[in-house]
């Protein structure tokens, strides 16, 4: 065996060790992140790594707000189908290139043209770029787009250095240039993520660390006992059940958000013939009967160890577009047994799709147990992630807990799962109503209207029940006391960028 | 012995080529669309045509084997498509470590089962036959996981002795690399010790019961000769075969092991691929670790030869 092949996995603990301990991150992820192109991106672990390494146009902030990032200032024009940008100065990529407008132009058009861009989507309306001058640019839309400043707080608004780009193609990823805070040094896969200080980066005042290192440990006991020993300084998703440990510790502290996601029930009220062939999917009582039997805060209790807050829409009920119309049902066994017996189904069996995760199975069987009395007969089905998600697509199933790790704006957690035929519309519900009320969400600008049509489709959505929701998990980060500056933001992503180590 | 290797030799390729439809066969009943999966959470259907075309997932099944197996002739694994690199540079990359681990893993479980399973044949219904037994039982039914987060907890997080996890090339710092591996090695060699030791037990007892055993002892050679050079050189040769055999099974073992202790091996690089249906990954791994499994045989079957005159003799 040569010895540069054994060079190859050189140790995280070994460059950690021969650097000075206080200027170095180490960073425990709970998963090893994908390609590292913000336009071919698709994880959440990696959007943690990009926040590091490359800056976007706009961010957002603890309340959700946008706030300017690449991007200073914005204007929309007066019929709302052109969104004009006015650029920071002085900025520069890792590889010494300018950021300026024709960067921007470059970047948007990568993300909405490169084969397999998982950004094309979120960018769908913007139909040109035009560069004004080397600080402005303008995007000009087909119609109106509402979640479009959200989108470009997230990968659709990561810019890369367009010549690293152009000369690495769909390669980029491997060795990212990007013009965040950190730059790229290397990468072993499952193994580590090391970055380093950028020295030239616009904001280097707010940076405190000269090197980050990012470690997929998927276990989270594992992980926790790194962070006890001292190998690490942070860890996220720490385990639910290791929080009260974790409190009585003075060498730690936990921080928590909760998510911009959900985790919820799908049912499946159209997908396939299945939906007629049973009574839950088949009649809007019998979905009202069975979250009616539910009482979201025992299973907040029992399956999360109470690490989550209670909710019953696509967004948290301390988010801005909460529709306060319709609040949280309370559980109420008695009106549930009455709507069963309206429905002529005192007895309604399904079958509960549940991937093989412990938070999904711990859900499944409070739901199970919860809802036998009210009448219900639940049998759960552990299926492996990628095979449940198939099965969903494919319509191959009767109820399905799934989770959804949330995007900044509303839209981005109910648009394609309850637009008619959308992608993720594995419930195969269908609206002519509900369709025109999220496209006029997405038309709309005003931040009220939008509430209120939010309204609207909450009034509608709640009561045909698609998608029962049931709770929005608090993202739980770890880390040494020495730490400090650290900002919780509900997106989960953690901001490098006035962390320091004291 | 020329005319024999080239006959094992020239078994190897129809078996490889098997073993490959196989792995190829086998790897299509997983359930679920790839391209589902690697389109990410937003599953946005261009991205999923895009990776139907670049994967050939429309094709029919033989012409992807012949696109797959005429890139394997060439060397071309094919690349991951979660991270986007050649499958066969992610393979050099973490062969070297699971070879490592496995390497110590057998080195702990010879070093242990050799020496319980002669100990506990030479005093036999002694106080030490029954402590090497109970061990071994320990070592069969004890868990990988559960052991490598005990010891995890134990000299990781009470003592700080040694790292919870991760993994240092042992060209970059001996010592770091040693004290990573030590705890994973330790929980995969513990399992295979006690097979190794109940194997040496048995063909020990047989050995020393027999006649030449006792024409050793009534020369008045010294007991300690009699044992070490007389009888084990001859229980050896079952022992030598189940070692190479568990050593194919330390690759697989090491899966669970590279799991609870983040070590960036084989083990892992398989298991995330599988849950990513990250197919060219699978495959590379699987094809790898059939051909260093029918290697190995070959290897143990040359041992022989080596300890067993009288096979040499009439090869």
């Amino acid at each position: 065996m040569s010895k540069s092949m054994w060079r190859l996995p050189i140790a995280a603990l070994v460059l950690i060790a021969s650097l000075a301990g206080a200027q170095t991150l180490r960073f425990g992820l709970a998963e090893d992140a994908d390609i590292l192109d913000p336009t071919l991106a698709r994880t959440f672990v990696g959007r943690i790594v990009f926040a590091a390494l490359c800056d976007k146009l706009f961010d957002i902030d603890e309340k959700l707000d946008i706030v300017p990032q690449l991007a200073t200032s914005y204007q929309w024009s007066a019929d709302s189908k052109a969104l004009t940008l006015k650029l920071r100065q002085g900025v520069t990529f890792h590889d010494g290139e300018k950021f300026d407008a024709a960067a921007v132009k470059f970047n948007i058009e990568r993300h909405k043209n490169m084969p397999g861009s998982n950004r094309r989507g979120e960018l769908a309306p913007v139909s040109s770029v035009d560069v004004i001058d080397a600080a402005t640019v303008r995007l000009n839309l087909s119609a109106p787009f509402a979640p479009l400043l959200a989108q470009l707080a997230d990968r659709a608004g990561m810019m890369v250095s367009p010549k690293a780009a152009q000369a690495e193609g769909d390669k980029f990823g491997a060795k990212p240039v990007c013009s965040g805070p950190f730059r790229f040094v290397e990468r072993v896969a499952q193994d580590r993520i090391v970055l380093e200080r950028y020295p030239n980066y616009w904001n280097k005042a707010d940076i405190h660390f000269d090197r980050i290192v990012y470690l997929p440990i998927p276990d989270a006991t594992v992980r926790l006992a790194n962070l006890k020993s001292g190998q690490l300084d942070f860890i996220e998703r720490v385990g639910t059940s290791d929080v009260p440990a974790l409190k009585t510790d003075s060498r730690f502290k936990i921080s928590r958000i909760t998510e911009i996601g959900y985790q919820g029930i799908t049912i499946n009220v159209g997908k396939s013939e299945l939906a007629q062939k049973n009574p839950l999917g088949r009649d809007p009582r019998v979905r009202e009967a069975f979250e009616l039997a539910l009482d979201r805060d025992g299973i907040v209790q029992v399956a999360m160890d109470g690490e989550a807050d209670i909710g019953n829409q696509w967004v948290a009920p301390t988010n801005p577009f909460y529709a306060k119309n319709v609040p949280v049902p309370k559980r109420d066994v008695a009106k549930a047994k009455a709507l069963l017996q309206a429905a002529g189904v005192t007895n309604p069996s399904f079958t509960l799709m549940t991937p093989t995760t412990s938070d999904a199975q711990k859900i499944a069987q409070v739901v199970q147990s919860m809802v036998k009395e009210a009448g219900f007969d639940v049998k759960i089905q552990s299926t492996e992630f990628a095979t449940s998600l198939n099965m969903a697509d494919k319509g191959d199933f009767e109820a399905y807990v799934l989770a959804w790790s949330g995007r900044a704006d509303p839209d981005g957690n109910i648009f394609s799962f309850a637009g008619c035929k959308q992608p993720l519309d594995y419930a195969g519900y269908c609206s002519k109503e509900v369709d025109d009320l999220l496209n006029r969400s997405r038309t709309t600008l005003d931040p009220a209207e939008r509430r209120k049509t939010y309204e609207q489709i909450a009034a509608i959505l709640l009561k045909d029940r698609p998608d029962i929701y049931l709770f929005h998990r608090h993202w739980l980060w770890a880390y040494t006391n020495k730490l400090s500056g650290l900002r919780t933001i509900p997106d989960g992503l953690v901001r490098v960028q006035g962390l320091k180590m004291n | 012995m020329l005319n024999y290797l080239l006959q094992r030799l020239a078994t190897i390729v129809p078996t490889l080529f098997f073993v490959s439809i196989l792995i190829f066969g086998l790897q299509q009943l997983l359930p679920g669309d790839p391209a589902m999966i690697l389109a990410g959470e937003e599953r946005d259907p261009t991205v999923i045509a895009h990776l139907h075309q670049k994967l050939h997932l429309d094709e029919p099944l033989p012409v992807r084997y012949l696109y797959w197996a005429g890139g394997v002739l060439k060397g071309d694994l094919g690349e991951s498509v979660r991270i986007q690199k050649p499958v066969l540079e992610l393979i050099v990359e973490k062969l070297p470590v699971t070879l490592e681990l496995a390497l110590l893993a057998i080195l702990i479980a010879l070093a242990i089962g050799i020496t319980a399973g002669v100990v506990s044949a030479v005093a036999r219904d002694t106080a030490w036959d029954y402590a090497a037994n109970i061990f071994a039982l320990w070592g069969l039914s004890t868990p990988n996981f559960w052991l490598g987060i005990m010891l995890i907890l134990l000299f990781s997080v009470t003592l700080g002795w040694l790292p919870a996890s991760g993994y240092v090339s042992p060209f970059e710092d001996l010592k770091a690399n040693l004290a990573a591996m030590i705890m994973p090695a330790f929980v995969l060699g513990n399992a295979i010790a006690a097979v190794l030791m109940r194997h040496t037990r048995s063909a020990m007892l047989q050995v020393l019961s027999s006649d030449y055993v006792r024409t050793a002892r009534a020369k008045g050679l010294d007991e300690r000769v009699v044992v070490l050079k007389h009888a084990l050189r001859n229980a050896l040769t079952p022992v030598i075969t189940l070692g190479a055999l568990e050593f194919g099974t330390l690759l697989s073992g090491a899966v669970l092991t590279e799991q609870v202790f983040t070590i960036p091996g084989f083990g892992k690089l398989i298991v995330d691929a599988v849950f990513n249906r990250d197919y060219a990954v699978v495959q590379g791994v699987v094809l790898c670790t059939a051909t260093a499994y029918i290697t190995l045989n070959l290897l143990a079957d040359l041992a022989y030869f080596l300890v067993n005159p009288r096979l040499r003799d009439s090869a």
